[in-house]
């Protein structure tokens, strides 16, 4: 299944034109939290403090494993919206190769009006996920390269 | 004296920022703990401050500089008066509360506090009155004692007695809780103190834009407090200290102004206030507090009182029959705000649709993480008042609340 997963631009596009059938902020949201409700993104027993991104609001847990040259992503998040938005980075990230992940700018935030959650100033933790994810994704990639 | 303010429409549109749209729709500002507004007057003597009278203050011979200096001479004796000081050197300028309480710590710690010696504090304080002495206990070897709350978000008096003792020095408390609300019976605590001979710090700076504050009644050592959570700008903030107890501190920074004398084998110091007041000060922030305050004068506390406690009144009344709201913090003496949960809905969440309806609120532990983990939630939604805020703006913030339980 992994083998088949579309590239970061693909995904991108699709969460763009499911957005886009959305008029208001209150429809745009209601999917978010939709979102956010639907999916257990993470097992409890990975909720563990080296897991978690302390946000000064939402806390965030992330979690990354390698399969198969892919970067496989689990995360979750104890606000809902913040968890919507991770449910969408997930969908964008998870299955890429790490150089991929490392390269991609996510710009699908910004045209579904969302930017103002990757803002450093919301402090819900979705920037430092970001950031991490990038970071998993360095490593892996430095993994490949250097195997032990 | 011109007669007072006291319509609400009227004071209103002293804020030019109150008439704003956000998100499309009217700005209904509950943030004011955070942060107040600005009335027209404030962002007036400031602009006139650098379009007329803007140099360097103290020890200028020309005109600009004898104006700038009589300007923010002129706001120490406003505020002298406004926390009725007895002398108007015992008025240092800060940066703000946090600097105040960091000024504080360094220097009283310097000169007074000693390896084993306890600094008490309680459990409702703000992160800024909790990491300063946390500091200075670390440096000099002594102990942060820190009094426990009730569930209500309440001191208790007789645990206060007990936890002092004979190596308490100093005393740092908060006036009016910032996550809370809860008044403290600071005369009181200040006098139990007083007994024992221990001086006691408080941090003012949700307190004095809410009710009349007189230093010399509440007999406190020290009073910090910010201007811009009254109506002032930010980055500018007061000190008051009991003369004594500032004359037998060490200076806090050293550099300009706060000198006497300097040469490279000694330096000697200014009196008070300048000896604590090192470096060009906010000058155009001092002038825009003296601002602040006329504008307070010009409505008078006993409106601002009476308004504020009949919103708080009003938002508690109308927020308790939400289904799931509890409050956190239900002190019988209350100022200032509201702060509640919603169960099974993250503060977060409804801080991000409260803001989509206009509506500003805080969410999060408002730098008061122990009041956090004490009532085992991850934050709070804190709606705070000031003295423009109105019963249709808390009749929104009530509806916002519903909106936001449709939505989860």
């Amino acid at each position: 299944m992994v083998g088949t997963v579309e590239n970061i631009e693909a995904k991108e596009q699709e969460i763009i034109e499911e957005f886009s059938l959305f008029d208001d902020w209150m429809d745009r949201y209601e999917h978010i939290i939709g979102l956010g409700k639907v999916l257990p993104l993470i097992s409890d027993e990975l909720k563990q403090d080296d897991l978690l991104i302390k946000g000064c609001q939402s806390r965030v847990w992330l979690h990354a494993n390698l399969e198969d040259g892919k970067v496989l992503f689990t995360a979750d998040s104890d606000a809902i919206i913040t968890k919507g938005i991770i449910s969408l980075l997930i969908r964008v990230l998870s299955g890429q190769t790490p150089s991929e992940i490392i390269n991609t700018d996510l710009t699908f935030i910004d045209e579904i009006g969302l930017k103002e959650h990757l803002s450093p100033t919301r402090s819900n933790g979705l920037v430092s996920m970001v950031k991490q994810m990038k970071l998993y994704a360095l490593a892996f990639r430095t993994q490949q390269n250097n195997p032990s | 004296m011109s007669e007072l303010l006291t319509d609400i429409e009227a004071i209103r549109a002293h804020f030019p920022i109150l008439s704003r749209e956000v998100n499309g729709k009217p700005l209904v500002y509950l943030d004011n703990g955070a942060t107040s507004q600005k009335p027209q007057s404030v962002i007036d003597a400031i602009s006139h401050y650098y379009e007329y009278e803007n140099s360097n203050i103290h020890r200028g011979v020309h005109t600009l500089s004898q104006d700038a200096t009589a300007a923010y001479e002129d706001v120490r004796k406003k505020v002298q008066k406004f926390i009725n000081a007895k002398h108007d050197h015992e008025i240092i300028f800060t940066s703000g509360t946090t600097d105040g309480i960091n000024l504080v710590a360094s220097s009283f710690g310097a000169s007074l506090v000693r390896k084993g010696d306890e600094i008490l504090i309680t459990a409702m304080e703000h992160h800024s009155n909790i990491v300063p002495w946390q500091m200075l206990c670390e440096r000099r070897g002594a102990h942060l004692k820190v009094l426990p709350i009730s569930k209500e978000g309440e001191i208790d008096i007789e645990a206060f007695k007990k936890l002092i003792g004979p190596k308490t020095e100093l005393i740092s408390l908060v006036h009016i809780s910032n996550s809370l609300g809860t008044i403290n019976p600071i005369k009181e605590m200040i006098a139990i103190a007083h007994a024992q001979n221990i001086p006691v710090m408080i941090d003012g700076a949700q307190a004095v834009h809410h009710m009349p504050v007189d230093v010399q009644e509440l007999d406190a050592d020290f009073y910090v407090f910010s201007a811009h959570k009254m109506y002032g700008p930010t980055g500018v903030g007061i000190l008051y200290g009991k003369e004594e107890l500032l004359n037998d501190m060490e200076p806090y920074q050293g550099g300009g102004d706060m000198i006497k004398n300097v040469t490279f084998e000694k330096t000697t110091y200014n009196d008070l206030p300048f000896k604590f007041e090192a470096g060009t000060p906010n000058i155009a922030g001092g002038i825009g507090l003296g601002a602040a305050i006329d504008f307070i004068n010009s409505i008078g506390f006993d409106f601002i009182q009476a308004h504020e406690a009949e919103l708080c009144r009003f938002a508690v009344s109308q927020l308790r029959d939400i289904k799931g709201l509890r409050f956190i913090g239900t002190a019988k003496e209350r100022a200032g705000l509201v702060s509640f949960v919603l169960d099974g809905i993250h503060p977060y969440d409804t801080g991000v649709i409260l803001d989509k309806l206009g509506i500003a609120v805080r969410t999060g532990h408002h730098c008061t993480q122990p009041v956090m983990t004490f009532f085992e939630v991850p934050g709070t939604v804190r709606a705070s008042f000031a003295v423009y805020n109105t019963k249709q703006e808390v009749v929104k913030l009530v509806e916002g609340i519903d909106r936001v339980k449709r939505m989860f």
